[in-house]
Parts: structure tokens; C-alpha cells; sequence
């Protein structure tokens, strides 16, 4: 099992809304979103968050696959997108 | 449990069951932020209210408890979210499930209704510890008195009060099944805290038949027992 997936932990994609906000510039717990892997669809505050490790990590509740890393490094922000959207995923505003 | 109103020199009307995120920075520069639901109803404007529940040894909630004072500022970040909300103009019927400070949310919820005179049959289904861990205790028991279409079931799980007439278990598929059933499967369902309480009430709910879509679901963290 993954470092990041601590289960007493865990929260969901509500609570890296502020984070997203920083980020992207916007609101994005309710973006829509398929996981490449399974195919589960869903609101991205339906993911489970895991906060507590290094960075924040996004996972599919169905298949645990991460779908959104992001880590703030003292040069910045870097992310990772693997959840597929119809639109596509926001650019980083900052 | 400590209930906080924050003015906001730049106020946004929010949405009920959104949050704020809240950063405090202490004076070597560390900072510690957490999130805390918004507790007052979108009505009110110019400010909010905030209701911390005390966790032992917990940074943000033992330094908001024990050290913040009338008049502080804090750094926020909000209103946040768009998913684990619920507007008057979305009707009905609304199925809310909460343990602890997760009711919190569910309250802006419950003060919104009343602000907007809703009478969308509402059911309140509240897990504590003990009777005088119930938050809002009173302001529920008047909103459930006004007769409006708003239910109130409590469940104590520690301790209850002599004759004490609610439910006295942790939340379970049958107590689910008992408030959930009157509104069939197409309930809006919202549950909201501890996130072990939060997981086993979407699965039961699911289980009985709701429709999974209109079950939102948001998780607090550990429940510190
Ligand atoms: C979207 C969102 C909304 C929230 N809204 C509210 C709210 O309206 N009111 C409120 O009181 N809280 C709310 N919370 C929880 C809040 O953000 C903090 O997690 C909580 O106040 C504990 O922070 P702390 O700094 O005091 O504890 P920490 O220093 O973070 O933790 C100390 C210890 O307590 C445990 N712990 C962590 N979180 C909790 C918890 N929630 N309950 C019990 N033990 C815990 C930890 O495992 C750790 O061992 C919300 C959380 C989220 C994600
Ligand atoms: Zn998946």
C-alpha cells in the first residue's frame, strides 16, 4: 500500500478545495471527472484525499488509482493530472 | 464547542454547507491552516459564524478554544466549495446525516431553510456522544417545534440522560432505514463527520436504495476517540 494512504486520515476532495483555489484560480470540487483507469465518473470533491503526506494526493474511490498530485516545493507548485475531464483540467494561475 | 462570528471586510454571500479555510501564523512565521464550515445561514451578511469543536491536543482547535479572543484577526480563504451545498431553490426532501461538528454545515443548511421560510420536508438525523455534547441543542428543538416539515432524530452514543427518548447507538442501517424510509429513494441526502461515520452511512444508504447521485458526502477527519 501507498505511503500516502493512511485511512484514519483520510478526507475527500472538499478539503483541498481552498488548496485548488490557490492554485487554479477556481472553485473546482465540482468538476466532473473520469478515472482513466476504471472508469468511475464523479465531482472531483467525491475523490478521497490523502493530506498528510508529503503533498496532497487525490485517489478514485473505486479503484484507488491517483488521479491529482500536487506538491509545494520552495520553487513552487508542481501537479500531476491523470483524472480526465471534458473541458480539460485548468492551468496552474500562479 | 466554541462558536465564533467573524466579520469579512469583503464579504461574498456564500452557498450552505461551504467552508473557510483558516491560516494562522504564529509569530516565528509557522503556519497552520485548517478548514471550518460555515455555520450561519447565506442570509446574514457581512459576516459568518464558525463552530470549533475542541480536539484534544489539536493545534488549530485548542489555540481557536483557549487563546483567540473578541477582536483577533485571521487570515481566510472562501467561501469554498460547489458540491456539498444545498440551496432552497433545489427542494427536497432533504435527508441529513451528521456526527459531532459535522452537523455544522447541516445547520446552515437547517438556518437556511428557516430564513427562506422553505417548508421542503427535512430530516435531521444527529449522532453525539452525550446530551450535552449536542451542538445548536436548542436552536434544533425550536426549529423542529416550528412544525414546518423539519424532523430532528438525536442518537447518543456515550451516554444518555435519565428517560432520554432518542436513539442510544452509533449510527447504523437500521436507525438509516427508520429515518430515511418516508422519503424513498429520491431523498437529497447530505452527510457530513467523522470520516469512518461518513463511509459507513453512504454505504448503508446506498444499500437501502438511494440513489447514489443525490447522496454528497463530506469528510472531517478522524473522530479523536
Ligand atoms: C471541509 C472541512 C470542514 C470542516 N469543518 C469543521 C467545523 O465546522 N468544525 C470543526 O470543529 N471542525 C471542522 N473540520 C475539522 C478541522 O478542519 C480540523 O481538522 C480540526 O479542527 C482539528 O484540527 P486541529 O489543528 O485542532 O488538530 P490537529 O493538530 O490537526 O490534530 C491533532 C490530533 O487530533 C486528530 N484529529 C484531527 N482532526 C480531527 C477531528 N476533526 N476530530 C477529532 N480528532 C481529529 C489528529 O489525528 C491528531 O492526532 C472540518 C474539516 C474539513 C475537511
Ligand atoms: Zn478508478
Amino acid at each position: 500500500m501507498a505511503i500516502d494512504m493512511n485511512w484514519e486520515l483520510m478526507l475527500d476532495g472538499n478539503a483541498v478545495g481552498g488548496l485548488l483555489i490557490e492554485i487554479f484560480g477556481q472553485d473546482l470540487t465540482a468538476l466532473w471527472s473520469t478515472c482513466p483507469d476504471c472508469g468511475r465518473q464523479g465531482e472531483l470533491a467525491t475523490l478521497r484525499a490523502f493530506t498528510h503526506a508529503p503533498g496532497v494526493v487525490l485517489r478514485c474511490p473505486a479503484c484507488d488509482a491517483v488521479l491529482l498530485r500536487i506538491a509545494k516545493t520552495t520553487r513552487g507548485v508542481r501537479y500531476d493530472v491523470r483524472l480526465v475531464t471534458k473541458d480539460g483540467f485548468p492551468q496552474a494561475s500562479r | 464547542m466554541k462558536s465564533f462570528t467573524l466579520a469579512l471586510p469583503r464579504w461574498m454571500p456564500h452557498r450552505a454547507g461551504q467552508h473557510y479555510d483558516i491560516r494562522l501564523t504564529a509569530e516565528d512565521g509557522y503556519r497552520a491552516q485548517r478548514s471550518y464550515s460555515i455555520a450561519s445561514a447565506p442570509q446574514r451578511e457581512g459576516e459568518i459564524d464558525l463552530t470549533v469543536e475542541l480536539v484534544e491536543n489539536g493545534e488549530v482547535s485548542t489555540f481557536l478554544h483557549q487563546s483567540a479572543v473578541a477582536g483577533d484577526r485571521f487570515e481566510v480563504r472562501g467561501p469554498i466549495g460547489g458540491y456539498f451545498v444545498w440551496e432552497a431553490a433545489q427542494g427536497g426532501p432533504l435527508l441529513l446525516v451528521g456526527g459531532g461538528s459535522g452537523v455544522v454545515p447541516l445547520m446552515s443548511m437547517l438556518r437556511h431553510r428557516a430564513a427562506a421560510k422553505a417548508n421542503v420536508p427535512a430530516r435531521l438525523l444527529y449522532s453525539s456522544r452525550s446530551y450535552d455534547d449536542i451542538i445548536y441543542r436548542d436552536e434544533l428543538e425550536g426549529l423542529a417545534a416550528r412544525g414546518d416539515g423539519f424532523e430532528l432524530f438525536h442518537t447518543l452514543t456515550r451516554s444518555q440522560p435519565a428517560g432520554w427518548k432518542g436513539y442510544a447507538r452509533r449510527i447504523d442501517d437500521r436507525m438509516l432505514g427508520d429515518v430515511s424510509r418516508v422519503f424513498g429513494a429520491k431523498a437529497m441526502t447530505f452527510i457530513c463527520g467523522p470520516t469512518a461515520l461518513v463511509e459507513n452511512a453512504a454505504n448503508a444508504l446506498t444499500n437501502l436504495g438511494l440513489r447514489p447521485e443525490r447522496i454528497r458526502t463530506e469528510r472531517f477527519g478522524p473522530s479523536g476517540t
